[in-house]
């Protein structure tokens, strides 16, 4: 296999070129961080359903953690059937996604090892563990009123027809520019997947949160997190995760995996700090709710810049992100549209604070390689590349969110019923209950 | 003055709580308890069906003055049946729970010390 892909061949280019030879040696260390950030990345998914599921009231909290769960099944195979195919193969209809055979059902890939020395299944999985986190964050914006059957069918359509798209623009590097896809070859940089996972997953709630409506007594009754403990718990395992997710998409293991390592907990503290001290400032006290929004608006604004920003550009991108994702929250309780668990105000918000901002933070090595490749690089060059990508990214976003939203509730129903909706969704969708005696709210 | 204690089921919880601030009665005490009465309805737990010997139940209790009583009853009645699928949304099911009248002998108000009825 010949092509190389990854999210990095810009910064590949001039860190440490390594051209083809016909069949790259297994390279172990790689492998070897690779495997394990995989492992890492899964790890944020039930990370991420046990911090959605305290945020829900005790009736939601299995459907809510569902949510995550059975994303872990659908796009794990859907993944593996098609979705690595359009993400990483050539470009077919004009870019518009990618198609390589040898990837349907991952049938062609049997024995390949890439250029870094990995084998090609350990990328793809490793891939494939965005494409389920992906659609689980869009279901933090419409928690509690979701039907489960239009649930597992909008993320289905959702993971084929806007993320393999968006990832195949983004991230696919093909065997030269022309091949690859077109954010891409314009030199938009996103690292760990601020635009194709964070912005997209964002935008994309902020729709369906607006589609579906408010859940019943919204701003009349206080909706309380059912345990603020289990979702502190669900952060931490984000936390970790993320290490994973954004020291493994240097899809090696060496001095860019521990430059995007460094950024990504860098930016994670200071989110937490600064949110806290808003707080404070704001309200009075510092809340454990905070600390873990603040911690997770941090490591969303690095994903995008974690290849690119040095220490310091990570703790300004984490202060900044608190900042605007703090307003944006409560710019949302000012307007009165329902996203339940911020998945817009943080992911949303805080991928495009990352992946605008991070264009002031890039380290010189880092800028002096695009210039070497392209003369009339500049600052101001690259903050209108990356506005481009999250215009057009949002853009296809919202536009195919609002289809697949309409078709879905018009066919199957996507929004629970009023009982439903009262009886809880554990009651009504999956006939179980999540918590013991703790007390109802 | 009187007591009122209902036990109803989890699903109806946010209806009947919903319903009774609608008829301005804010003042309302819910705990979780199981019990049994003749309801059998199964949960499924990895394909098998089970039926609990001892089923969640929500206690409300209310305390109010006599004119309160009956709208306090009717509003838990109506919103406290559930469907038993033959018909109309609330028809009501074995286990809609049950609902307990007692006399209060007294009610006192910690805050002021304050007793009787303008206390509830």
């Amino acid at each position: 296999m010949k092509r190389f892909y990854s999210s990095l061949l810009l910064l590949a280019a001039f860190s440490m070129s390594v051209f083809a030879q016909s069949t790259p040696a297994i390279d172990s260390g790689s492998t070897a961080w690779m495997l394990t950030s995989t492992a890492l990345v899964l790890l944020m998914i039930p990370g991420l359903a046990m911090f959605y599921g305290g945020l829900v009231r005790s009736k939601n909290v299995l459907g809510t953690m569902m949510h995550s769960f059975v994303a872990m099944g659908i796009m794990t195979v859907l993944w593996m059937a098609v979705g690595y195919s359009m993400s990483f193969g050539e470009n077919v209809l004009g870019g518009f996604f990618g198609w390589n055979s040898d990837y349907f059902f991952l049938k062609g890939i049997d024995e390949s090892i890439m250029e870094g020395g990995i084998p090609e299944y350990v990328f793809a999985m490793f891939q494939g563990k965005f494409a389920i986190i992906t659609p689980a964050l869009i279901a933090g914006a419409f928690a509690e009123r979701v039907n489960f059957k239009g649930y597992v069918v909008f993320i289905a359509l959702w993971g084929i027809i806007v993320y393999n798209p968006l990832c195949h623009w983004v991230w696919y590097g093909g065997s030269d520019t022309d091949a690859a896809g077109f954010l891409f070859s314009d030199g938009a940089i996103d690292f760990a997947g601020g635009t194709v996972v964070h912005i997209s997953a964002g935008v994309s709630g902020l729709v369906a949160a607006i589609y579906l409506g408010a859940r019943r007594n919204y701003k009349i009754d206080n909706i309380r997190p059912s345990n603020l403990v289990m979702t502190l718990m669900g952060a931490g395992l984000l936390w970790v995760g993320w290490f994973g997710f954004n020291a493994g998409s240097s899809i090696s293991s060496g001095l860019s995996t521990a430059q995007a390592l460094t950024a990504t907990q860098v930016a994670a503290g200071a989110g937490l700090i600064t949110w806290l001290l808003i707080e404070v400032f704001h309200q009075g006290k510092a809340t454990a709710l905070g600390a873990v929004s603040g911690i997770l608006a941090g490591l969303v604004a690095v994903t995008p810049a974690a290849g690119v920003v040095q220490p310091y550009g990570a703790l300004m991108l984490g202060i900044i992100a608190s900042v605007i994702c703090y307003f944006a929250i409560m710019m949302k309780n000012k307007i009165g549209y329902d996203d339940s668990l911020d998945a817009f105000g943080v992911h949303g918000v805080g991928g495009i604070v990352g992946a605008i901002f991070l264009t002031f933070f890039i380290r010189d090595a880092a800028a002096a390689g695009f210039i070497a490749d392209n003369a009339d690089w500049s600052v101001s060059s690259q903050l209108w590349v990356q506005v481009k990508a999250v215009l057009i990214a949002a853009g296809y976003a919202i536009g195919v969110t609002l289809i697949i939203l309409f078709v879905v509730d018009k066919t199957i129903g996507l929004r629970a019923t009023k009982i439903e909706e009262l009886k809880g969704l554990d009651d009504s969708y999956h006939g179980e209950r999540g918590y013991g005696m703790v007390n109802p709210d | 003055m009187k007591l009122i204690t209902a036990i109803i089921r989890e699903t109806q919880l946010e209806a009947v709580h919903e319903q009774l601030i609608k008829n301005e009665i804010e003042r309302i005490t819910v705990s979780r308890v199981s019990g049994h009465g003749r309801q059998a309805k199964e949960q499924i737990y990895r394909g098998s069906k089970v039926k609990p010997s001892l089923i969640p139940k929500i206690k409300i209790e209310i305390a109010v003055n006599e004119e309160f009583v009956d709208i306090t009853v009717d509003t838990i009645i109506k919103a406290a049946r559930s469907s038993n699928g033959t018909g109309d949304e609330n028809d009501g099911a074995v286990g809609d729970g049950k609902i307990f009248i007692t006399n209060l002998e007294e009610c006192i108000r910690i805050r002021t010390g304050e007793r009787g009825g303008s206390a509830i």
